[in-house]
């Protein structure tokens, strides 16, 4: 193997994580600033009951939330026994892992403003439309 | 991506977030902080992941190849390998913005960027549990929707990005 390249792949490898390093450091002091923040007892206050808008609402709240997407699940399982649609549970689910509003100006500074917002907005859409389907099928099975 | 400018300045924006917090609550500003050291300690093995996959991607992956396998041309097989990518990777989604711009930077289109960002939200070790909570049919569906719509995603982020 090459020790000349090894070094020069670290040497870029290192170089490109140093740019970005800022940037994470942020995301992970804003996450857990979230995390602390907002308490997962609040997921479940703001259910309407509407079909229409708690779609909405599970995405947007899952859009927000942040941590590991275990805790979606569990919060999602909690919210059904409570009463929240299939439907709004499911958005909450998707968004949760594939949204992220408070990564977006990191992901902006790093692949680009224009990409983070219409691939959150792409994202965030998505999650609707997968939970109209999942929750069909669901109910058709 | 330059390293001064927008990077300090978020991070700078962050901190004093942080100052104001100390200052407004110090207890729940500690609070914070060691929930901000446990998140650290809990992603630094993944950021290690991340980097060792970067430095082997500069070492064997030349741009041509990237272009070829995931750029303007790509075909099923470069969507196959960015949704198994996005699937496959752990940890935070803002972890792997370093590889994407690495790869972006070599060739890689936005459709598929974006969609290794989408499909990340199946997550393997997860399925049991989702099976546990909410059924076999449920989380079948939800992986198949998921990776259709991480495509459809991707073309629609590809145009838009493309329209600006």
């Amino acid at each position: 193997m090459d020790h000349k390249k090894i070094r020069s792949s670290l040497k870029r490898t290192g170089k490109s994580f140093a740019q970005t390093m800022p940037i994470l450091f942020g995301v992970l002091l804003l996450v857990s600033m979230v995390l602390v923040l907002v308490p997962t007892s609040f997921y479940g206050k703001v259910f309407t009951g509407n079909e229409v808008l708690d779609p909405l609402i599970g995405a947007a709240l899952g859009s927000i939330a942040a941590g590991n997407p275990i805790t979606s699940y569990i919060i999602g399982g909690e919210l059904i026994e409570e009463g929240v649609s299939l439907l709004a549970v499911v958005a909450f689910i998707v968004a949760w892992a594939s949204v992220g509003l408070i990564h977006i100006p990191a992901e902006g500074l790093i692949l680009g403003r224009r990409f983070a917002l219409v691939r959150n907005g792409v994202c965030f859409l998505s999650a609707i439309a997968i939970a109209i389907i999942v929750s069909l099928v669901v109910e058709l099975v | 991506m330059r390293p001064t400018s927008g990077s300090v300045k978020f991070l700078a924006v962050v901190v004093a977030l942080y100052i104001l917090l100390a200052l407004y609550d110090f207890v729940l500003f500690q609070n914070v902080l060691y929930k901000f050291t446990e998140l650290f300690f809990k992603v630094a093995p993944i950021l290690v992941l991340v980097f060792v996959v970067m430095s082997l991607l500069n070492l064997y992956l030349q741009p041509g190849t990237v272009k070829k396998m995931l750029g303007t041309r790509a075909g099923p097989k470069g969507w196959a390998v960015a949704m198994i990518g996005g699937v496959l990777s752990a940890g935070p989604i803002y972890m792997w913005y370093p590889l994407l711009e690495d790869l972006k930077e070599k060739g890689m289109k936005d459709s598929l960027a974006a969609a290794f960002l989408c499909a990340r939200a199946i997550k393997i070790p997860l399925l049991p549990m989702m099976i546990y909570y909410f059924g076999w049919t449920f989380t079948a569906t939800l992986c198949i929707s998921i990776l259709i719509f991480s495509v459809i995603g991707g073309i629609i982020v590809e145009q838009l990005v493309k329209s600006e």
